[in-house]
């Protein structure tokens, strides 16, 4: 079986940047490199195979027009149907804060609020979220201030590697926002969606009390 | 991921056209989108039908009806839940994460596909995914899977909690399809594996969830869900236990018992809730009738550790819901 199908457009490794070499970040480095290597392994049949599947789908598989509220600004996009909302933000709106852990929705990682609740944004088609309002991690700081739940974490070390951080944080602001946060037994429970692989645990629950005491 | 068509039902009639001609309905996506990732799933058409009018959470007199599409997050929180059916809310949030919760739907809940992991595993044999091809887990890694209602074809566990509590209130469920309405009980949804494993529910094509009606009755806040699993919170479960009593003057009147984790669908137990009916509600008489409950089972290779656990977890339900602890 190869995987031929499973690469949406999104993931081919496009975004936006286009400036000078000197002003690439390591991420775009790495995603340029990626796309090159990608290709150059896809065999001429793999190619004419590809495009022969896509030929005979000729309705699935069209982009279509999608409008999303980010962080406050209202994007126009057109996205292929099999998009994860994850995909969308990372690759297609280059906001790469969001993680893409397991892609299963077992670790929590790209946890994100779509109209105020908190989802993971690896289980949901984003064609299937025209209009919603989206909030990340990128649009937690205010004039340069972290949010109190940024700050928490911080403060209480509520990580080690940092990849899981963006979800536990879009998480914790979920489980505040449902009064979740009463005792550290609560947190725990209410924020099981989340894994650690570093097992910060002790300073995420604390740093979320905190903060759910100060707001 | 294959891909698809996707395209939004304005009206029950519109998706149930789209359906009955082969499309499939997605409502949370929560199953089906990492199915379809996995190339388990590979639906050509799907029909978002999140747009239709099915969220209601209601009393109806001492009865509480469920909208398919209410979220199990919004179930789990309605205070008409917690008033009527308290058991449908600690079930609801023993199941997944408090994210999957906020999207997974009550009509998926019940559809939700199987959890064992040879499903999953394309190089694998499995009948459900592939009839005919056999089943890797009769002689592999089966820790997980059923003691009840298994076949030689298949033995995966359904994975849902709240249809465990459903089937123990004998809820019933409203579809409509083509040919019109019908009712009939949850436990009436879930198919054995049989010969035929892939065929799980017995809903026709095209045939839509409308809504769950809990049935009102003497149980109430004596009812409780139990769930055994490897973690404390985010796990399915190994065994599980919907228990409900009726208790006057210490003697028990009646009971519902249902079980997950264990059957290849929400197992209701009604031999041991007749052996409870009359009893002393007390740790002798739970133990008792528990005893009933293993009648039948047949364990897999690394899942005899369920035959013991499945009593235990149904005494332990039971004292917690007649608070003798």
């Amino acid at each position: 079986m190869t995987n031929q199908h499973q690469r949406s457009p999104g993931e081919a490794g496009t975004n936006g940047h286009s400036g000078p070499a000197s002003t690439l970040s390591r991420r775009t480095v790495l995603q340029m490199a990626g796309s090159a290597a990608s290709l150059a392994a896809m065999s001429h049949a793999e190619a004419q195979s590809i495009s022969e599947t896509q030929s005979t789908v000729a309705d699935a598989g069209a982009a279509r027009p999608l409008q999303l509220t980010v962080n406050g600004v209202s994007r126009e996009l057109e996205v292929d149907p099999r998009q994860s909302l994850l995909d969308v933000l990372r690759e297609t709106l280059d906001l790469t804060g969001t993680k893409k852990g397991c892609n299963q929705g077992a670790c929590g990682a790209c946890t994100i609020l779509v109209n105020g609740r908190r989802i993971v944004s690896c289980l949901t088609l984003a064609s299937m979220h025209d209009g919603a309002e989206i909030e990340t991690i990128e649009g937690l700081e205010k004039n340069g201030e972290l949010h109190p739940l940024q700050q928490a974490f911080v403060e209480h070390e509520g990580l080690q590697c940092g990849f899981c951080t963006p979800g536990q944080i879009m998480s914790g602001l979920g489980c505040i926002a449902e009064g979740h946060a009463g005792s550290p037994e609560e947190i725990r429970f209410w924020m099981s969606g989340n894994i650690c692989r570093c097992g910060a645990y002790p300073g995420i629950v604390a740093a979320v009390a905190d903060a759910a005491g100060r707001s | 991921m294959f891909p698809f068509v996707l395209e939004k039902a304005g009206s029950a009639e519109a998706a149930i056209a789209a359906a009955a001609a082969g499309a499939r309905y997605i409502a949370g996506g929560t199953t089906l989108v990492d199915l379809m990732r996995d190339e388990v799933e590979r639906p050509e058409r799907l029909v978002d039908i999140n747009a239709l009018p099915l969220s209601d959470i209601r009393a109806d007199g001492e009865d509480l009806v469920i909208g398919a599409l209410a979220r199990m997050s919004d179930v789990a929180t309605h205070p008409e839940v917690g008033r009527l059916q308290p058991i449908i809310a600690e079930s609801l949030i023993e199941g997944a994460s408090p994210q999957l919760r906020n999207m997974a739907s009550m009509g998926g809940n019940l559809l939700q596909r199987c959890r064992c992991p040879y499903f999953r595993m394309l190089d694998a044999a499995c009948n459900k995914r592939d009839p005919g091809s056999g089943c890797a887990a009769i002689d592999g890694l089966n820790a997980g899977n059923a003691i009840l209602g298994t076949s030689d074809h298949c033995v995966a566990t359904h994975p849902s909690d709240v249809a465990v509590a459903l089937v123990a209130l004998g809820a019933t469920m409203r579809v409509r399809g083509s040919d019109g309405e019908r009712s009939f009980a949850v436990e009436d949804l879930f198919r054995l594996p049989g010969d035929t494993p892939h065929l799980e529910h017995t809903l026709t094509p095209g045939e839509l969830i409308l809504d769950i009606r809990v049935p009102g009755g003497p149980y109430g806040r004596r009812a409780r869900y139990l769930k055994v699993r490897d973690r404390a919170s985010y796990e399915f479960a190994l065994v599980s236990a919907a228990v409900a009593l009726d208790v006057e003057e210490g003697l028990i009147r009646s009971s519902r018992i249902a079980v997950g984790g264990v059957g290849t669908k929400p197992w209701r137990l009604r031999a041991c809730e007749t052996a409870l009916a009359g009893k002393p509600a007390d740790r002798s008489s739970f133990e008792a009738a528990a005893r009933l409950a293993t009648e039948g089972v047949r364990p897999l290779s690394h899942n005899h550790y369920k035959a013991e656990l499945l009593p235990r977890t149904i005494v332990r339900a039971l004292e917690m819901a007649g608070d003798v602890a």
